[in-house]
Formats: structure tokens, sequence, C-alpha cells
């Protein structure tokens, strides 16, 4: 049961050192998601998970309501009901109210939108970054993230995670000790058990991904055909040129 | 009836003779191979630019505060819009690898020497348009790549002496890249290049007709008048133009067999480039890089600042160069040297078939050190990385030095009398 408290292994070469704690970020390993863009009922506890915990700070600025339940499988007045909090209509983008210099003082930088945070990053740094954060006293909200280091944002995930601490190993490396980060290791507060949390992370990494381009699925299932009509073409193309190239000697 | 109205047509203009001239009686040498299909190609993508242009341009907003929305507005809310982007984006990247190949095929066959540096030259002034017109294109999405690549581009001017800042000032419009630059940019792009671009691919394909096509073999299927037997002339109809001045040996009429046979080559294209618009838009960040997806941001310097892969070359070449007005000096060099091939290349055999071993791994050279500094170029420098730009740089260059000097006099391969291949 080792697996029940370590909420992920990484094989990081991240120096904790503090001055190694840049705004850029070192480069982690990444986990792989393993999301489904398919997987309907993922998406909208994705899409429950985004409205509960995030909205409140990070917005969808180009994204609709409207498009985003059709798209997702959710009925229009389900969704009025139990996903939109704020009275907005359902044609309207996923906005919050939060002013942007407000936020700018309350966290250190103002929350980025989110619509496109899949296309800027990636759906498996996502994922990882949901899965990093850790116990960290030394920062305002007293928690520090692995992928985002100094990061402003508390663990608003935190009832459902718990509060994780970093486990880390001191290695020799080049003839001198640096320590690295194997591991963050929940203290097991949070709602959900390590394996619920992990699906909690990727339903949520799956619902950013498909609102980085909600046309994606569509544009697969059209690009089958298109591209299956074009073989054929090319063959009748082929046979054509062929017969016209008889004379051609 | 419909004799009748071609008839009338025909009295007032040219068009059966155009049709006849260019396409159902124009001579075509017979041996054409897969690296003549780029030509009629980079058309098609042309076409497919401004097609997709003109309806990108009914939903985009060209002000720094609506540009980036209006993108995903086009994503999101207009009805198939993104598959338009896809196109548009998408046939940028396709743009310059059909016109890379295109060029290579002019390379490798010799079509730039005499009678053709013309139309070599038109080429390069169309690359040249197209360099700016993808650079302008670039910076309307209004992301963090397009923001700051633009930065740093516009910038390489101020290295000038003398009048460089003020030449910077003048192309942004602004004393930072600001919405009059997107505004500007925007018109140049949608407008002003987009026209530069057709009357060069017009004059292009004039100069090509009047000198004719050059063919993998690199002999002329143009005789002189009277040197051809009666039963060595190919059993088509050509057009007077042609039949007129000179005896044509080993040609097709280019319509229908060309015609047909760039049907295929322009399928087997669109299989490809439809596969990456439908299943990997943004091929892995070549095509659309990640931090465009993120709006300009003035106060926020992305990590690194790469232009988009069809620079990359170029860029690579100014990188290595530390002292930048002499990089910006090596980096225009880069490109006019090229123009130059005509004259750089003394030799009178045009393909590389019948070219000294030497002239192969020449080529052979210039390609891996184009494709070598492309990868640098689209990579975070290291000091390795800088070292491998340096000696690319010189081996670019070297490549025409070379030619220079062993094509004066070359040892050659016999040239066949017909084409046979």
């Amino acid at each position: 049961m080792m697996k029940k408290l370590i909420i992920g292994l990484f094989a990081l070469s991240v120096n904790l050192l503090p001055n190694m704690v840049m705004a850029a970020g070192p480069s982690v390993p990444l986990m792989e998601a393993n999301n489904d863009l398919t997987d309907q009922p993922s998406l909208q506890r994705g899409a429950k998970l985004f409205m509960n915990y995030c909205l409140g700070c990070h917005q969808m600025q180009y994204q609709r309501y409207e498009r985003t339940f059709r798209d997702i499988g959710i009925p229009t007045e389900v969704g009025l009901e139990q996903l939109i909090f704020d009275g907005s209509k359902v044609g309207s983008h996923i906005t919050n109210a939060i002013k942007k210099d407000d936020a700018a003082n309350w966290f250190g930088a103002a929350p980025p939108d989110l619509t496109l945070i899949a296309r800027v990053k990636s759906p498996d740094y996502i994922y990882t970054y949901l899965k990093s954060f850790y116990k960290d006293e030394s920062r305002p909200f007293g928690v520090n993230n692995i992928v985002f280091p100094s990061v402003g944002m508390p663990h608003v995930l935190q009832e459902l995670q718990g509060l994780p601490t970093l486990i880390t190993k001191d290695v020799e490396e080049h003839g001198h000790t640096v320590t690295k980060v194997i591991a963050t290791e929940t203290d097991g507060t949070g709602e959900l058990s390590v394996d619920e949390y992990d699906q909690a992370a990727r339903d949520l990494t799956n619902f950013l991904e498909y609102v980085g381009e909600p046309s994606r699925l569509e544009s697969e299932a059209l690009g089958i055909k298109v591209i299956g009509f074009l073989i054929i073409l090319f063959i009748l193309a082929f046979m054509l040129k062929k017969e016209y190239w008889r004379d051609v000697h | 009836m419909f004799g009748k109205i071609i008839g009338w047509i025909d009295d007032r203009i040219p068009m059966t003779r155009v049709w006849n001239m260019h396409i159902a009686q124009y001579p075509a040498p017979k041996n054409f191979n897969f690296w003549y299909f780029f030509g009629s190609l980079a058309m098609l993508v042309l076409v497919n630019q401004i097609l997709t242009g003109i309806w990108l341009t009914m939903n985009f907003v060209p002000s720094s505060e609506g540009a980036f929305a209006s993108v995903e507005y086009i994503m999101r809310d207009v009805p198939y819009g993104w598959l338009l982007r896809y196109l548009h984006s998408t046939g940028a990247s396709a743009f310059f690898i059909v016109v890379y190949m295109h060029m290579f095929r002019g390379m490798i066959y010799g079509s730039y020497q005499k009678p053709r540096e013309l139309l070599w030259l038109f080429g390069m002034f169309i690359f040249l348009a197209l360099m700016a017109e993808a650079f302008m294109g670039y910076l309307l999405p209004w992301g963090q790549m397009s923001f700051w690549g633009a930065q740093v581009i516009i910038s390489l001017f101020g290295a000038i002496p003398v009048i460089g800042d003020d030449l910077t000032l003048w192309i942004r419009g602004d004393y930072v890249i600001s919405g009059a630059t997107l505004n500007r940019f925007f018109a140049l792009h949608v407008i002003a290049l987009p026209l530069v671009i057709v009357i060069l691919v017009f004059l292009h394909i004039v100069a090509l007709h009047e000198v004719g096509s050059n063919n993998p073999e690199g002999i002329e299927i143009k005789r002189k008048k009277g040197s051809v037997a009666e039963k060595d002339k190919p059993k088509f109809k050509f057009h007077e133009y042609y039949t007129d001045k000179k005896d044509i040996v080993d040609a097709i009429p280019f319509h229908p067999y060309y015609t047909v046979k760039d049907i295929v080559g322009v399928v087997g294209f669109l299989i490809l480039f439809c596969w990456v618009v439908f299943f990997m838009p943004a091929m892995n960040g070549f095509f659309l890089e990640g931090p465009n997806f993120e709006a300009a941001n003035p106060l926020k310097t992305p990590e690194h600042i790469f232009p988009v892969w069809y620079f990359t070359p170029f860029y690579a070449i100014l990188r290595a160069i530390p002292d930048k007005l002499i990089g910006v000096a090596a980096m225009g060099a880069s490109i006019v040297v090229l123009a130059l091939l005509p004259w750089v290349d003394r030799g009178r055999v045009k393909s590389v078939r019948y070219r000294c071993g030497f002239h192969k791994w020449n080529i052979a050279g210039f390609v891996v050190t184009f494709v070598l500094l492309g990868w640098v170029g689209a990579t975070p420098q290291t000091d390795l990385k800088t070292i491998i730009s340096q000696i690319c740089t010189v081996t670019y260059f070297m490549f025409f030095v070379l030619l220079f000097v062993y094509s004066k006099n070359e040892k050659t391969k016999p040239l066949p009398e017909r084409l046979t291949k």
C-alpha cells in the first residue's frame, strides 16, 4: 500500500537549492496524462471541477457555456442549473468577475486565462502540474509546485487531495551531493483517495484539452472522410494519367 | 452555338490563342519527374492561401485589442472557421516546403543557367515577397511569438548604420510593436504583398514560357530550325509561336499530358496536406508554436524566441555571428548569393546527372548544411550549436565559392543527343 501514499513518482533532476528556483521553471519530466477526449463522462467531471474550483479566478474568456455543454454532452437545462453559478446566459463566454488589478495584488500576477492553456503548455504539463503541489511554509499560501516553482496560486484542490509533502533524496552527482525530488506524498486529509485524485486531475486535464481546441474531434472525423475521398481520387487520377500517357514514348 | 460564342469572344480577346499557346499546344519536355510537381503545387498553395485568406479576413479584427480574440472567435464560433484557419496556417508552411523543393529542383538540374537567368531571378523575388508575406502574416494572430518574433526581426534593421533606428521606427510606425504595426502589417499582408506575389508569379510564368522548361537531362528540346529530321519530330501539334522559330524534339503538349499528371501530384500532395490540417495542425509546435496560443504581452518575454521553421536556416546564420551588423549582412548575403546562382555557376552542362562527381557532393553538402542550420536556428542555443551554426555558415557560402571555382573548367560527362529518360 505504498502506492496509496505516493502521489507521483518522478525521475526528476530538479535541484532544490533555492537559487535554482527560477520563474521559467526547470525542465521536469512530465507525467503522462493519458486523457481521452472521447470520454464524455470524464469531460463532464472535468467541467464540474473547473466550474467549482478554477473559475473563481481563471476565466475561459474565448469559450462559451452553450458550446461546451453541447460538445461534452450536458443538456442545456442541466448545465444552466448546475454549472453556471453567476447567472450568465447560456450563450455567454465562461468568465468571472475578478478584477485583474485586484488579482495581481492578491497573487502576485493576474491568474491567466485558461482557454488555451493546454495548447500553450500541454495536457501532460497540466496533469503533472495538478499533481505537483507540495507543502512549503516559505510561500504565501503555504504551498509550492514542482513544475512551476514559486507558483502564485494556492493548492485549490487541497480539499480533494490533502496537503502533499515533498519527498527528496540526496544523491551523488559529479562528485557532490544534490537533493533530488522523487515524489510528493499526501497527508491523507483529502476527500479523495490517491487513485481518485489522479482521475480528477485527468478529468480536469481532459476538459482543458477539449477547451483548448473544441474542434479537435470534429476535425478528425471530417479528416478521415476527406483523406478517404482523396485516396480514391488519387487512384482514379493515377489511372487517368496512365491512360493518357500510353501514347507518349 | 458553342462555337459561335467562342468565336464571338475570340474576336474580342485572344482566349483560344492564349489557351493554345500556353496550355494545349505548349511544348513541354516529355521527361519531367517527381521534382517537377512543385511548380504547380506552389500555384495550388497560393490559391489556397488567397481563398482561405479572404474568408479569414471576414472575421479577423486587425487591432491589438481584438486580433487574438478574433482568431479564437474564428476557431470556435465561425462555422468551419477552424478549418479555414488551419488550411491557411498549414498552407503557409506548405508553401515554403513546396518552394524549397522547387528551388532545389532548379539547383540540381541547372534550371537557373542561361537562358533562364531572369526566370530564376523572378523566382527569387517571389521567394523574398513570400518571406515578407509570411513574416507579416505571423504577426496577425497577435500571440506571444507573433509579437516577440516580430520584435526580434524588426530590430535587425536597427543594426544598419546611420539610418537603422529611423528605419525600424518607420517599419513599426511606433516606438514599440503596437496596434499601428499590426494594422500596417495587415494591410501589407492582405493587399500589397499578395498583389506583388501574383504579379511576380505571372512574370515567372511568362519568362518560363518564353525560354521553355528545362528538364532532368538539362538539354534543350528546342533545336535550330531545319536541324531535325521529319521522322524525329514529335507527332503532336505545337503552337506556331514555337515551331516557327525552332524545331522541337521530345516534347509533348502541356495539356492534356501534364495537366493529368499534375492532378496526380496535386491529389498526392493534398493527402499529406490534409493529414496535417485535420490531425496535427500544430505539427508539434513547428507550424503553430505553443507560446503563440498566449496573447501578446509586451511585459513578458517568452523563454525562447524562434522564428517559424522556414526562417530558421537564415536565422541561424544571423545568430552564428556575434556582431549584429555583420550577422544581418551575412543573412542578407545568404539570400542574395542564391539569386546570383546563374552567374556563380560558370558551367555549361546543366543537369547534375552529367556534371562532375564533386558537384554532386557539393550539392549534398549544401542540403545537409541547410537542414542543420534549420535545426540549430529552431532550438535553444548551446555552445555546441553555436559552433555548428558557425561551421554551417561557412559551408553554406563555401558551396557557392567552390561552385564558382570548379564550374569554370569542369570535367563533365558527354550529353545525350535526345531525351531518353
